[in-house]
């Protein structure tokens, strides 16, 4: 009855909401292939919010996430009272700003300097060469890195060689070597890669500009400063925003593979910790309470500062 | 053309800096590999003395013989191979349908698609609940947990996404007037143009599926039939790690061989494909990457 009363009701009655009923039976392909997305979707991405709830229960794989008893937030206040815990939030937070920094620093020289070599080919073969090692896996490149700072290693066997040591250096069991390795290695597998966005940028740089430019006697520092820096900004500021988002996920993969005993209070990060108590403890409840804890600190981070970039007036993420 | 001329004195020292800065860059981001290659094509216990730089100096194949007759070794090239084919397979065809559905102009829940999507791009359940979910799926010790959990992401959907919004709508609309359906209109029309944007997101994903080893390690760790490449390397790197090598080359008989020396041979069959692959697969991720990342 319904069915038949949207259908007559023509041009003259207007119901509040109109089922487009031939835009239904139009899309019928579309709308079966959303069910199943939004089906895979709700399984694999929204299910697991569900089990947030453990972080706040005694939680016992037995009884499932809805038997077990609940316990309120017993469970982060021993996260905050584990002096691990908090060290680890130092780990994260330090390697992924010191990353950050530098592998952004190095992808907009990369870049500027790349634009500005005259032969095409050179440019074409360097560029090809650099983005190679975002290709390997992390487990390729800590092999890499473990062989050349090895007590045999190339940069041992230099440093000796030319007697600014005397004898060869254990980089993997002294603390003050981790994060410079962790930011080194992440520099040389990302600058080439990172410095594909800003090269497309500086390419879609209005060419008159720099006529004008070289017109009014301007050299090629003062150009680089006046046109192509303004030219890449708003690039720069949207890839700053996406990666201060993302500063607590920094750190998992290469902390894992390099880390060892000796300098674990310094290679520990937030997943390793989530992985160690949840997975291989078993304390499911305190490994979700930190991904919880990661996850809230993240969106806080991505909230401000697009509000920062909103407020100034530049680009935004949404 | 530059007036070579009027370069000044100030032009020259940039480009030679820069000249010397690429040379530099260059070096750095190939010699380790050449290296590792020495090492793999040297002799074992010889490599020990260390000193190899750019030729391996007593040449060896016995490093990549080893190699190719340890089993797992061959078993975790079999799934890896394996897994890169299908989940990039499956990875591409359902990313370009949620792509479709999302950019069709008058669609119904074409908002209502998109935010449910972009939010998974920010919040997510994190290690625990994501474990816990595999395995009550039935996900763990199985194949399909390589495949399955990653075929669609927001990521994907809007790389390509925003390469179907720049395709003219008349397109469309003319084949909608001789009667396609939308099926037809994919099939037909949306599909064959995106060959770029879907060979981009083929890398990406290839290479993410063949690089992967933290599933094969909390999913599949008892199932020695499933082991990938990258999960066996990370053995050997951890098993090389833990032990001193000089002590473990002694009590290897064959003598010409050492965890280090397998462990570089191994590292250059797992390299060698991607080494192959992206040159020729990188134009079409430049244009790709630029389009998803700038516009979105």
């Amino acid at each position: 009855m319904f069915l038949t009363n949207v259908k007559n009701s023509g041009n003259t009655i207007q119901p509040k909401f109109n089922i487009p009923w031939n835009d239904i039976k139009r899309q019928r392909i579309l709308l079966i292939w959303t069910a199943i997305i939004v089906i895979y979707g709700v399984i694999f991405y929204y299910l697991p919010l569900v089990g947030w709830l453990t972080a706040f229960e005694d939680y016992k794989p037995k009884d499932g996430i809805f038997h077990s008893s609940f316990i309120g937030l017993k469970k982060f206040k021993m996260l905050f009272s584990d002096q691990t815990f908090i060290r680890v939030i130092r780990n994260t937070l330090a390697m992924g700003i010191l990353n950050l920094v530098s592998t952004f620093f190095m992808a907009i020289v990369f870049a500027i300097l790349l634009n500005e070599m005259m032969f095409k080919g050179y440019k074409k073969l360097v560029q090809t060469i650099s983005y190679l090692p975002h290709f390997l896996s992390w487990i390729i490149v800590t092999g890499i890195l473990h062989d050349a700072l090895s007590g045999s290693g190339i940069i041992n066997e230099l440093l000796v060689k030319f007697n600014i040591i005397d004898s060869p250096i254990n980089f993997f069991a002294h603390r003050v070597y981790f994060w410079p390795i962790v930011a080194f290695a992440n520099v040389w597998k990302e600058t080439g890669w990172n410095a594909i966005i800003y090269l497309a940028a500086i390419t879609a740089i209005d060419p008159n500009l720099y006529e004008a430019a070289m017109i009014d006697g301007a050299g090629r520092w003062t150009r680089i400063k006046h046109v192509t820096l303004p030219g890449i900004r708003p690039t720069i500021i949207i890839l700053l925003l996406i990666n201060v988002g993302n500063i607590l996920n920094a750190g998992f993969e290469i902390q894992y593979l390099l880390g060892n005993g000796l300098i674990q209070s310094v290679s520990q990060t937030i997943d390793i910790y989530v992985l160690k108590w949840g997975i291989s403890q078993g304390d499911y409840a305190l490994g979700t309470a930190a991904g919880i804890f990661k996850s809230l600190v993240s969106i806080i981070l991505i909230i401000i500062v697009n509000k920062i970039a909103k407020h100034n007036d530049q680009e935004s993420l949404f | 053309m530059i007036n070579l001329k009027k370069t000044s004195t100030a032009d020259m020292l940039f480009r030679t800096f820069n000249g010397l800065f690429m040379i530099s860059f260059v070096v750095i981001t190939l010699y380790p590999i050449i290296n590792t290659l020495a090492i793999s094509l040297n002799d074992g216990t010889d490599a020990l003395r260390g000193g190899i730089y750019l030729f391996p100096r007593r040449f060896s194949l016995k490093n990549y013989i080893t190699v190719l007759q340890k089993q797992n070794l061959i078993t975790g090239a079999y799934i890896t191979v394996s897994r890169t084919v299908l989940g990039t397979l499956l990875s591409v065809v359902s990313n370009a349908i949620l792509a479709f559905i999302v950019s069709r102009k008058g669609f119904l829940l074409k908002k209502q698609l998109s935010i449910f999507w972009v939010v998974t791009m920010y919040v997510n359940g994190g290690l625990i609940p994501t474990f816990l979910l595999y395995k009550g799926l039935g996900l763990t010790n199985s194949f399909g947990v390589y495949v399955i959990p990653g075929m669609l992401s927001a990521f994907n959907m809007l790389v390509i996404r925003t390469y179907m919004n720049g395709i003219p709508d008349s397109l469309e609309e003319s084949a909608q007037l001789d009667g396609a359906g939308y099926t037809t209109i994919f099939l037909r029309i949306i599909a064959p143009l995106c060959t770029p944007v879907f060979a981009t997101i083929a890398l990406f994903v290839a290479v993410g599926q063949w690089n992967s080893w933290f599933d094969a390690m909390l999913f599949n760790r008892m199932s020695h039939d499933l082991t990938t490449l990258q999960y066996e390397l990370m053995k050997l790197l951890s098993s090389v790690t833990n032990q001193s090598t000089s002590i473990e080359s002694m009590k290897n008989n064959s003598g010409s061989v050492t965890p280090t020396s397998v462990r570089a041979a191994a590292t250059m069959i797992t390299m060698l494909p991607i080494i192959c692959v992206y040159p020729f697969l990188q134009r079409y991720f430049v244009t790709g990457l630029t389009l998803g990342g700038v516009k979105e």
